[in-house]
């Protein structure tokens, strides 16, 4: 008997797509935000020190028992509800087992058949404004595990000596989102993908139920790849690569495992059922261990936790909570503001919407607010290493500045510098520009001599415009903004050159 | 009896992690065979329509309010560590899962 053939070339995409149809299934963990733990009242922090936020429950004592996190629960049915799922009027938890050292009970608390949410389905809208909808399996409660890091050796777990646990993660509440199988969505399965967790992760986040922070974990995506031969109607073995903890990777790994199982599939091998590890780097995945069945985990119900059950008073009183939904009010803003398509595609993509809603809702026109937090403010922002909202910035400051611009008081570049002496705690846009003296210079007395200084020390310019080349202004401005300290305004002083000289501007 | 073979409790010896001699695998076989035979006349006594039972008492929703209690120090989490390392257990690097 001849070995199966489980390697080969990855094809090109247009050739994968040629042939085969994909279907995909997508795993969404999301780490929910409340103050504390799933099943106990440690923290739930981020970058603390190790093993500071534990308590026994955490670290699986014997003889401590959990107890479930009301607020958490409150989460779960909220984006069970923004899923246009179904909330279960009972359920329970389970206890999923396996021995490794990232759950220090040899089980992970999760839920097994009877999940909080399911059968619920996400309208995702695609980059050309072309709507996929993505029916939702389940959404199910469960706690987060510990941390590896694996010393010695290359720093990965091959050839590692040992790992070292921080359990600080351990317990942090997590919601498991399954979608069903995605089927027909043809060459833009990977953008698809993509589009799905971007549009949960803005749900999260609307919600606020989580950070929705994929750098920190906050959003992860496991991505379930399979292909059948072109008209085809039965799956084909699937792949599971796991973490793909950004929008772009989720992309990249989809479009990846299309190519690899249609390399494989098409040189007569077949795809091994199997995890596997997805490397930034090199935009491939590898491969992990083979997929565990549901059996080997041993799920039974977890006998320390009660079951759940939901009212349907309480089911719309959190209906009640629900915010707008993201889509539906991207929609709308994009039509109340009047931006260009690429303008609002840069809005949504920095995240600023409900920064700049907040300004337009203060006051300020839909072009000023996204001057501001487009430029100067993420601007600031970067160099600091903060989020622009962190900066502090209010509706009101951005509203006085662009009032000081309208009013001639001051110019943009002026403006920019108020906001940083703002930002370092020196007053109000109107107190600053009072204080360091900043207005600009239109008194016809300081700029008239300042332009007269600028054209006696450059003659050669002056002869230039004098003889009908009007542009050569330029170079006299420069010289008169570093005399006023750049308070002159340039039309300004224009004029006032092309009056001493007789000539009609 | 029931059918459970050597080959089951040495797949269960491999999700466990636990290494077991032929003999013990023969043993054990033959223990657990016992036991789920046991449990088994548990179903002879019900009907089936009686659903499974996960908790005896006819309480539901019990929760906690979202409110920060006492945390473990650092050495307190580790007292009982076999061995630690910058603030965090030591453990044997474990090769099939990552």
């Amino acid at each position: 008997m001849t070995e199966t053939l489980t390697e080969a070339s990855p094809l090109s995409y247009e050739e994968a797509m040629a042939r085969f149809d994909p279907v995909l299934g997508l795993e969404v963990h999301v780490e929910l935000n409340t103050k504390t733990k799933m099943f106990s009242s440690a923290p739930n922090a981020f970058g603390d020190e190790p093993n500071t936020n534990v308590n026994p429950v955490c670290l699986g004592l014997p003889g401590t028992l959990p107890v479930v996190n009301r607020q958490a629960v409150e989460d779960a049915i909220k984006l069970g509800l923004a899923l246009n799922c179904r909330i279960a009027e009972t359920c329970r938890f389970a206890r999923k087992q396996y021995f490794y050292p990232d759950t220090p009970k040899n089980w992970q608390t999760s839920q097994y058949d009877e999940p909080i949410a399911f059968d619920g389905h996400l309208d995702v809208e695609l980059d050309d404004g072309e709507i996929f909808r993505v029916e939702i399996e389940r959404a199910h409660m469960e706690e987060d595990a510990g941390k590896l890091t694996h010393a010695g050796g290359s720093g990965r777990i091959q050839g590692a000596d040992y790992s070292l646990v921080d359990y600080n993660r351990s317990g942090v509440p997590l919601i498991e989102i399954v979608t069903k199988p995605i089927v027909g969505a043809g060459e833009r399965a990977p953008e698809i993908a993509r589009a799905y967790v971007s549009a949960i992760r803005d749900i999260v986040k609307a919600l606020d139920i989580s950070d929705a922070r994929m750098e920190r974990g906050n959003v992860r995506c496991d991505a379930n790849v399979s292909l059948m031969p072109k008209g085809a109607s039965e799956f084909g073995t699937r792949s599971e690569t796991k973490n793909v903890n950004s929008l772009r990777a989720v992309e990249h790994a989809v479009t990846y495992e299309i190519r690899r199982h249609a390399g494989v599939l098409s040189a007569g091998g077949s795809i091994v059922q199997e995890t596997r590890h997805w490397k930034e780097d090199t935009r491939t995945t590898s491969s992990g261990r083979p997929k565990s069945d549901a059996d080997d985990y041993r799920y039974f119900p977890e006998p320390d936790l009660l079951p759940i059950v939901t009212t349907e008073e309480w089911i719309e009183k959190l209906r009640a909570e629900l915010p707008e939904p993201p889509a539906e009010r991207r929609r709308r803003l994009r039509e109340a503001w009047g931006y260009a398509d690429a303008e609002f595609r840069d809005v949504v993509a920095a995240g600023l919407l409900s920064e700049i809603e907040e300004t337009v809702d203060s006051g300020a026109t839909p072009a000023v607010a996204r001057k501001w937090w487009m430029g100067e403010i993420s601007r600031l922002a970067n160099a600091r290493d903060l989020e622009p909202a962190a900066l502090g910035v209010t509706p009101a400051t951005i509203i006085e500045l662009a009032g000081l611009i309208d009013a001639g008081k001051i110019n943009d570049k002026i403006a920019r510098q108020v906001l940083e002496h703002h930002l370092d705690g020196e007053g109000s846009p109107e107190e600053i520009v009072s204080a360091r003296g900043l207005e600009v210079v239109s008194d016809d007395g300081a700029l008239t001599a300042a332009v007269e200084k600028a054209m006696a020390e450059n003659p050669d310019v002056v002869e230039k415009v004098a003889g009908g080349k009007l542009k050569a202004i330029g170079a006299l401005i420069g010289p008169v903004m570093k005399e006023t300290r750049g308070q002159a305004d340039a039309g300004k002083v224009r004029e006032i050159v092309l009056a001493k000289l007789g000539i009609e501007g | 009896m029931s059918e459970i073979s050597r080959a089951d409790v040495e797949h269960l010896a491999t999700l466990a992690h636990i290494s077991m001699t032929e003999e013990e695998l023969t043993t054990m076989a033959g223990e657990l065979a016992v036991i789920v035979d046991s449990v088994k006349k548990v179903s002879e006594a019900v009907s089936e329509d009686v659903p499974a039972t996960s908790h005896p008492l006819p309480l539901t929703n019990v929760f906690r309010e979202d409110v920060v209690g006492e945390v473990f120090t650092e050495e307190q989490s580790l007292l009982n560590a076999p061995d630690a390392e910058d603030g965090r257990f030591k453990v044997p690097a474990i090769l099939d899962e990552e």
